[in-house]
């Protein structure tokens, strides 16, 4: 992974010591709430329901072992003793102190880290697939791309303050993991005739109130003009986006007024003046950077392994184990295995502090000393040999971090909901407890197979509500907290968004709305389809039908 | 004490503002925003400047002074005297467009201050804005920004080329000269620099 050189590592001291002094003049009345707020949210701070939440960049994702080891130390030191793992691959701090942030931050640059740009109007962290430099299916690896954008987007003095955040998203593969149509801007690398990198690149899309799916603003764009490209984009964004009213500044919403080709007009007219100037990416720069992401030491080793063969043949829970969270690798002999953050009954993407521990010392034990965060709020250790799958099940399954529900219905992505954020409408953790609780038996999980279920406690849509196959979104009704369900959305190259079943649920009702769509789809599919895909084939109707059927009756 | 910084020779200094302001009068007229009604450009909901603001504007007849760039297309011609002779300036809002201003003074360089104008901290069209006067029309005399002009600001105007900084009245300039110094070697081309860190220095090794 990227390894700070000095340049970088001077900028994030020097973040320390500008945050350090804003916190300061804050705390000394110098500055207003409304002045110090901006600030802040640039540096992950919301002020939140019981208590502030600080939002730590994990850029693209990666970590080394040295790095959650930090993270552990610091949700102990300054926290409850956990974290959150977020759709945006951030971790996030429930209960620090305001007045600890500055030195939270310092002890983040000891190891590489900060907050930048973590939240506020401005360039978010950049996204991508957590397989990335290990998928079979991988045309290109994204992250030295995604690192050069990182470094591009930090302190861009020309975007420093958008009319609303700004999500990146970048991805390599033939089948998008990083849901890139849900981005302002989206970027798919893919090698053209030529055999050149280039760049599809997407814009307009997000969740939230409106959910769009972006537009392919330019189908070719040369890779060395990435930076200068997105400056375009953002420049039109950035002087005509709407800024009086909040819930209408996203950039999805102008290129909804004008219109995707008025819209392209308009960058690629500012794209001719930016085209070549010195932001333009050198082969140089690209060399240096993807020196970080080389292919790890790998043994030359068998693509098969007699003792993992024997363990999985006499061991059903490893195999249950095996088939939902290990995952294929492009070297020989080597596999990715997702750590479920999912147990049943607990909140979806948190982490305690021993639990971060352990899964630092196992990525340093058996995968090269890093780790990725995936947008489904799950670890990754990306390159484990096969005939040490065993050894990292058991050390796993004893910290409670292999739940063998990967990509299964408790495979829950969820926000932190009304039991912390402040912008929520409804909580949203006990709902996927409940959900999770209902559907507590494995082999029922398995044989309901491949579904993804996504809860948002309101339409900011933090837990990506409209591209779950099912989605649940908290509203407010009369000041009580209800459940609105949508189902046939889909992350992916062939991404949908979801369509709402009808009116709202009661909380307490939501394991048998679930258990419902569940039993029409066992009784509607054929032997090869998923959820979705039955979804996609009968439409919304007949679920629909069933799930209010009883209350109509009773009416 | 002044609240001007300005940037003489790359080093900043607080000076004396030698510049008179004309503000436009208020208006009569209820704003109309267009919040909701989707016009080409004209998404933001802003006030439009009306023809009796611009008619009731009073312009001191001698001095150096900056005026709206709404009144300054009206009365052009009155004012050609003492354009050549380095009296007028032009300001104007972050929702007015540079286009109007090159339209009607193709040679920006006969003015020799520009200012714009921030309503409020969090508009960051200004940073767009001053990147344009610099970069697409060329314009190489004074960059003022004006209104919530706060310390926290000041790095990214100045990477964005602004050279003059009106700190808002109750904000200490002495305090905020600090802040135009928080970062050494920022990674991204712009204005004041437009190498990029990759191509200033040798990070290969």
């Amino acid at each position: 992974m990227y390894k700070y050189d000095k340049l970088d590592q001077q900028i994030v001291n020097e973040r320390v010591a500008q945050y350090r002094d804003q916190t300061r003049r804050y705390l000394a009345g110098e500055l207003s709430e409304e002045e110090f707020r901006p600030l802040r949210l640039q540096n992950g701070l919301y002020i939140q329901r019981h208590a502030p939440m600080f939002r730590i960049a994990v850029p693209y994702g990666m970590l080394s072992s040295k790095q959650l080891h930090k993270l552990a130390d610091l949700a102990n030191k300054y926290d409850k003793d956990y974290g959150h793992f977020s759709t945006r691959q951030n971790l996030q701090l429930n209960w620090p102190k305001l007045e600890d942030v500055p030195e939270m931050l310092a002890e983040l640059a000891t190891v590489e880290m900060h907050a930048i740009q973590t939240s506020g109007n401005c360039i978010r962290n950049i996204t991508t697939d957590q397989f990335a430099g290990i998928a079979p299916d991988e045309v290109i690896d994204p992250r030295a791309m995604a690192e050069i954008m990182r470094q591009w987007s930090t302190f861009h003095p020309e975007f420093a303050l958008l009319p609303r955040k700004f999500k990146i998203a970048v991805s390599g593969t033939k089948q998008d993991r990083a849901i890139v149509q849900a981005h302002d801007i989206g970027m798919e690398f893919y090698t053209d005739a030529a055999g050149k990198l280039a760049i599809k690149v997407w814009v307009g899309g997000g969740l939230g109130r409106t959910p769009i799916l972006g537009s392919v603003i330019r189908e070719h764009l040369e890779w060395q003009h990435a930076l200068t490209y997105c400056e375009a984009i953002i420049r039109v964004y950035n002087l005509h986006g709407r800024r009086d009213n909040a819930y209408k500044a996203r950039i999805k919403i102008l290129v909804k007024a004008l219109g995707i080709e008025e819209f392209k007009a308009q960058v690629e007219a500012e794209w001719a003046h930016l085209k070549d100037a010195p932001n333009t990416i050198t082969e140089a720069e690209l060399a240096r950077v993807g020196k970080h992401f080389e292919a790890m030491p790998y043994e030359n080793i068998a693509a098969n392994d007699a003792g993992f063969d024997a363990d999985t043949a006499s061991n059903p829970a490893f195999a249950a184990w095996v088939k939902r969270c290990v995952h294929a690798h492009k070297q020989a002999g080597y596999r990715a295995i997702t750590l479920s953050l999912k147990p049943h009954g607990k909140a979806p993407g948190d982490a305690t502090s021993a639990q971060m521990h352990t899964v630092a010392d196992l990525a340093a034990q058996y995968s090269f000393g890093e780790l990725r965060v995936s947008h489904e709020q799950n670890l990754i250790l990306a390159d484990v040999k096969l005939s040490d799958l065993l050894a990292v099940w058991e050390k796993a399954r004893a910290a409670g971090l292999a739940t063998p529900n990967i990509g299964l219905l408790t495979d829950i992505i969820c926000c932190p909901g009304g039991d912390f954020c402040s912008l929520a409408n409804a909580k949203s953790i006990p709902i996927a407890e409940a959900i999770q609780m209902q559907f507590d038996n494995l082999d029922y999980l398995h044989d309901i197979g491949e579904i993804e279920l996504n809860i948002s406690g309101c339409m900011n849509a933090c837990g990506h509500h409209h591209v779950g196959h099912i989605g649940i979104l908290g509203v407010d009704k009369d000041s009580a907290e209800f459940y609105q369900v949508s189902i046939g959305g889909k992350q992916g190259n062939d991404a949908s968004i979801g369509a709402v079943i009808g009116p709202s649920f009661a909380a307490d009702e939501m394991p048998s709305v679930i258990q419902k769509l569940i039993d029409v789809y066992i009784k509607e599919r054929t032997d090869e389809e998923r959820f979705i895909d039955t979804v996609r084939r009968l439409g919304v109707a007949p679920f629909k039908a069933y799930v209010y059927a009883k209350e109509e009756a009773a009416v | 004490m002044s609240n001007l910084i300005q940037l003489i020779e790359n080093t900043a200094q607080i000076v004396e503002n030698t510049w008179l302001t004309v503000q436009l009068p208020a208006s009569q007229v209820e704003a109309r925003k267009q919040a909701g009604k989707v016009v080409l450009f004209k998404l933001t909901g802003e006030e439009t400047v009306t023809e009796t603001q611009i008619a009731d504007t009073v312009i001191p007849a001698t001095g150096k002074v900056i005026v709206p760039l709404s009144v300054f297309i009206a009365r052009k011609d009155t004012l050609l005297p003492r354009i050549e002779n380095g009296e007028i300036g032009v300001w104007l809002d972050t929702h007015e467009l540079l286009a109007d201003l090159v339209t009607i003074q193709p040679d920006l360089n006969a003015l020799p201050i520009i200012a714009v104008h921030v309503e409020r901290f969090a508009d960051g069209r200004i940073f767009s804005l001053g990147t344009l006067l610099r970069t697409r029309y060329g314009f190489e005399n004074e960059l003022r920004a004006t209104g919530d002009v706060l310390r926290d600001q000041l790095f990214f105007l100045k990477r964005s080329g602004f050279s003059s900084f009106l700190l808002r009245a109750d904000r200490s300039a002495v305090e905020a000269l600090a802040s135009l110094n928080d970062f050494t070697a920022p990674y991204q081309g712009a204005v004041d620099e437009p190498r990029p860190v990759f191509s200033r220095y040798n990070r290969a090794s």
